[in-house]
């Protein structure tokens, strides 16, 4: 068969599998565990993507919490219950608030980059939840049930509505981010992480190169943030909450950077370990947690999609 | 003719060493000059004043008649001017194929999010370049992974995919084996002649200066000593001196 056929047939299996398969076959919670898995996939993509030019940062719950709250206050203050606009909205503000942090934030490197970041996020932590009237503090704000593309849904609709919206949204996403890992620009980000002085000497700006793919990672962010709110249908400042951004980074470390599809893969198994591991013990489930983040440093050290490298390959005649 | 690179009372020191003082020069269009001089006699200074990755305390850069001193690398890079380094900068962790493609887009100034940087067109031109360097039987390596002299010749191979209008070379041969050095000297001269480049290097062999250059500027201490056709130039005991420490 054509190779170009094939790969069609594999993904439109696939999708089938994923978008009417799964929901039919699994239960309620699976479902929603696999809707947040892959909506959260996407801040750990932002993180991902960062790390291709050695920018490890500590405070990407910043962006996740952007896009929530940018979809709260529509709800709040506009009355928007669309999930479609909600998510643009989200986006818009992803990209605004990346676009102005950026500004500073592109210009460090190292240790000062991952701090500075951290800094910008518990900034926002204590502003939502000290500006009680605007964000309700630490009551949140509730979004209620949206509506898709017009449709109004309820219970189990909805929720089957959401993973698909999640699903889907996640993997054009991830496509998005393929090409760019693929494009000049993705390389450049590359070639910044091996020597910034020669990116400079073939005449392309690395302030620029860092600040776009820095805009990009906090849209990725933003987008996450907001099917989270979608779904959850409640959301609070702890969205900011420096821990939060450390749960990206240890699921960007637990699936390895090797890939786009690597913090999908991650995303899916950190939310079913952190499930079982809270339903086995619940008093020691970050302890757990902690015990296998060990695990994959010693011996995973590529992440969990390392173990891809030793699937059986298809010669390629 | 005009110069393509000129230089006007150029002026800088670190602390109490002077790099370049009073420093005033010009490279002609289709020229090969050589830079020759002592350790610590100014000449890398020179090409980092001169591609704009330090900045005189006094005095002018001529880019084609345009004043240029206060210019970024990157900005002097786009208006023609590319370099290569004592050390190679490579970016280790691509193949050889992948940082020159990543070159030539450079050029283009194609630095896009979205289509991909592997384009049938740009990898026939990539490796067109390569093999001219005699290295497109490394292109699927990684650049970590090859010898010194490969990458010797890779880092000036980035430049050479810049399309230059002029090259500054920093010690081509600095870290070649004494009988490699005029294997490599040769292909850089052949690929050089090809594409009309005009072409400033530094040196502290006077064989090769000898040899490739048409004409030699001595550097001693930050200042021009000497500046004439290379067999005049090294010939004169002062000079010898100078970058020799002996007649």
């Amino acid at each position: 068969m054509d190779k170009r056929l094939r790969a069609i047939a594999v993904l439109l299996v696939s999708a089938l599998l994923l978008l009417v398969g799964v929901p039919l076959l699994l239960s309620g919670w699976l479902l929603f565990l696999l809707t947040v898995a892959s909506a959260k996939a996407l801040a750990v993509l932002g993180i991902v993507l960062l790390l291709r030019g050695k920018l490890l940062t500590f405070g990407h719950a910043l962006y996740y919490a952007t896009g929530a709250y940018a979809a709260g206050m529509a709800v709040r203050y506009l009355g928007v219950h669309e999930a479609l606009v909600l998510l643009a909205l989200a986006l818009v503000a992803g990209v605004a608030m990346g676009a102005l942090l950026g500004l500073l934030v592109a210009r460090y490197r190292a240790v000062y980059f991952a701090l500075l970041n951290l800094a910008f996020s518990m900034v926002l932590y204590g502003m939502l939840l000290k500006l009680y009237n605007v964000t309700g503090g630490t009551d949140g704000i509730g979004i209620g049930e949206p509506t898709l593309a017009g449709f109004r849904l309820g219970g189990n609709a909805l929720r089957i509505a959401m993973y698909e919206l999640s699903v889907i949204l996640t993997a054009v996403l991830v496509y998005f981010t393929h090409r760019f890992f693929v494009s000049p620009l993705g390389y450049t980000l590359r070639a910044i992480r091996d020597n910034e002085v020669r990116v400079e000497y073939m005449g392309v700006s690395v302030w620029r190169a860092v600040y776009v793919s820095y805009i990009i990672a906090g849209a990725l962010g933003a987008v996450s943030g907001c099917l989270i709110a979608l779904s959850v249908g409640h959301i609070t400042p702890d969205l900011a909450f420096w821990s939060q951004s450390g749960e990206f980074v240890f699921v960007a470390i637990l699936g390895g950077t090797g890939s786009v599809l690597a913090p999908v893969i991650g995303s899916v198994l950190f939310e079913a370990v952190r499930n079982y591991a809270f339903e086995l013990s619940p008093y020691t489930w970050q302890m757990t947690l902690g015990i296998v983040l060990l695990l994959i440093i010693f011996f995973l050290p590529g992440g969990v999609w390392s173990l891809t490298s030793y699937l059986p390959r298809r010669s390629s005649r | 003719m005009s110069a393509l690179l000129e230089t006007v009372g150029l002026t800088r020191f670190f602390g109490s060493v002077r790099a370049a003082e009073d420093l005033n020069m010009r490279v002609t269009e289709g020229e090969t000059v050589g830079i020759i001089g002592s350790n610590g006699s100014g000449k890398t200074t020179f090409l980092n004043l001169a591609t704009g990755y330090l900045k005189p305390e006094r005095g002018r850069i001529l880019l084609d008649g345009r004043d240029t001193t206060a210019l970024p690398p990157r900005a002097i890079t786009r208006l023609g001017v590319a370099r290569s380094f004592q050390i190679p900068q490579l970016y280790l962790g691509m193949t050889v194929l992948e940082a020159t493609l990543l070159s030539l887009a450079a050029r283009a100034g194609r630095i896009g999010a979205w289509a991909p940087l592997q384009r049938d067109d740009r990898i026939g031109e990539a490796r067109q370049t390569l093999a001219q360097f005699a290295l497109d039987t490394h292109a699927p390596r990684l650049i970590g992974e090859l010898p010194e002299g490969s990458r010797k010749l890779l880092d000036i191979a980035l430049a050479v995919a810049l399309k230059p209008r002029l090259l500054l070379m920093d010690e081509p041969t600095a870290g070649v084996s004494t009988e490699d050095k005029f294997e490599v000297m040769d292909t850089l001269a052949a690929v050089l002649r090809d594409s009309g480049i005009t072409t400033l290097f530094v040196e502290h062999d006077m064989d090769v200066v000898q040899r490739y250059s048409q004409r030699v500027l001595v550097f001693d201490q930050g200042l021009v000593i000497a500046d004439g056709e290379p067999a005049k130039v090294l010939g004169d005991a002062d000079v010898r001196r100078a970058v020799l420490g002996h007649v």
